[in-house]
């Protein structure tokens, strides 16, 4: 099926553009094209079906279902529906809110928060196509490990002390009486979706994701192909091919002033796996330009103080540094 | 005259919602004020999980997505 976007890149790069294909510009415009076009009708694709499939899932219904749940499998639950559920990073606040005014402990509700911008269904099965599914599944169990181990923390620290005094107060009353559980006004619109109801919802979603994915895409195959055919052959496998220790937190750092979404790293992780850095390395820097991001943490100032803030952004960044690690000392055992 | 409320964090979506309502009441020639409310206290206020979320004359009537036109339309001409 992917041949299709071989031959594209063969036929635009050698045949319309004629560049030699055993030159390094031909080899990077080849990359280029040829991921390019074939992430693109996959994304345009892709979105369109999951959100036909979704389009019922909401996030009111997340909330109804995980109020009142045991919290140990609250965190679990919570960085689940975190993957699966859509809606976009400007409904964290109201999400934030709704949670906790349902009584929703900070915690399970911060690991539906991480856990969401590292895993979509869209990250996923590109994750699918380009590096494997071994990769895909690790990189599943690590983002919801993330979200899952630090609500737990951010629950421990008692985190709700530092939410700002009208986010708390909604919590506090919600937990003082949980009968009454809040329900939204959205609920009296129909639950059963028409196919024209799901094909709009579908529709605006493809519409919506690709016009705020698709530059990052050429950003991401961009540098992708820079690595492929500008950064000579070995020269990452020789200097930071061992998973050297200081490798994982210097990438997580660089990662924190990137920012990019899941879908636009995706083929990043891919060169740079490819070019030889180690599975630790390339999943925290990733994971870090993908869930460390300013601009979004700034939104979060509205319901949380300064010091919550901090200690979640510390919190992040150590998680993935763990990880990285953890994942260069397991990769010699795996391959 | 309605009074009608856009709720939201200020993303492109809830701006293209305010805009659509607005342009749609003009060229119904229904008189309405359109606000955008960012302020997070709000969404508590009117129990708003996804937004932008759509508050006519202090009812909440849609959230979580840019509203269809022919929902806009009977809005404004609804009462």
């Amino acid at each position: 099926m992917f041949k299709l976007f071989t031959d594209l890149a063969d036929w635009l790069t050698y045949s319309v553009l004629n560049l030699d294909p055993a030159s390094k510009l031909g080899d990077a415009v080849h990359f280029f094209i040829e991921d390019v076009s074939k992430i693109y009708v996959l994304l345009i694709f892709m979105i369109y079906v999951i959100a036909l499939l979704r389009a019922s899932l909401k996030v009111e219904k997340v909330r109804d279902y995980l109020a009142g749940k045991h919290r140990g499998l609250g965190y679990l639950l919570g960085s689940g529906f975190g993957a699966i559920t859509p809606f976009c990073s400007c409904s964290s606040i109201p999400v934030f809110l709704g949670f906790s005014s349902a009584g929703i402990p900070v915690g399970i509700t911060m690991a539906f928060l991480m856990t969401s911008p590292l895993i979509n269904e869209v990250a996923v099965l590109l994750l699918l196509s380009l590096l494997g599914w071994q990769f895909t599944i690790l990189y599943m169990i690590v983002g919801m490990g993330v979200g899952i181990l630090c609500g737990f923390f951010l629950d421990q620290i008692r985190a709700e002390r530092w939410l700002e005094s009208f986010a708390a107060e909604a919590l506090q009353q919600a937990r003082q009486a949980p009968s009454e559980l809040n329900t939204t006004a959205t609920e009296a619109e129909p639950e059963r979706l028409t196919f024209s109801e799901r094909h709009h919802f579908a529709k605006t979603e493809t519409l919506d994701i690709f016009g705020r994915v698709w530059k990052w895409v050429i950003i991401g195959v961009g540098l992708g192909a820079g690595l492929h055919g500008f950064v000579p052959d070995g020269w990452i496998e020789t200097h930071l091919g061992d998973g050297q220790w200081w490798s994982v937190p210097a990438a997580v750092l660089l990662g924190i002033p990137l920012y990019s979404n899941a879908t636009g790293v995706i083929p990043v992780m891919e060169s740079l796996i490819i070019n030889g850095l180690p599975v630790g390395t390339t999943l925290a820097f990733c994971m870090s330009t993908v869930a460390a991001s300013f601009p979004e943490f700034i939104l979060l100032k509205q319901v949380m103080q300064w010091r919550l803030l901090a200690i979640l952004f510390a919190l992040l960044l150590a998680a993935f540094t763990v990880v990285g690690w953890i994942f260069n000392g397991f990769t010699p055992f795996i391959q | 005259m309605k009074e009608i409320k856009v709720l939201g964090s200020g993303c492109s979506k809830c701006t293209k919602t305010a805009e659509a309502i607005q342009k749609i009441a003009e060229e119904l020639g229904v008189e309405a004020t359109v606000i955008k409310e960012t302020n997070p206290q709000a969404m508590l206020t009117y129990k708003v999980m996804s937004t932008p979320a759509v508050v006519i004359d202090e009812k909440l009537v849609h959230g979580g997505s840019i509203p269809h036109r022919n929902q806009i339309e009977k809005w404004l001409t609804a009462g």
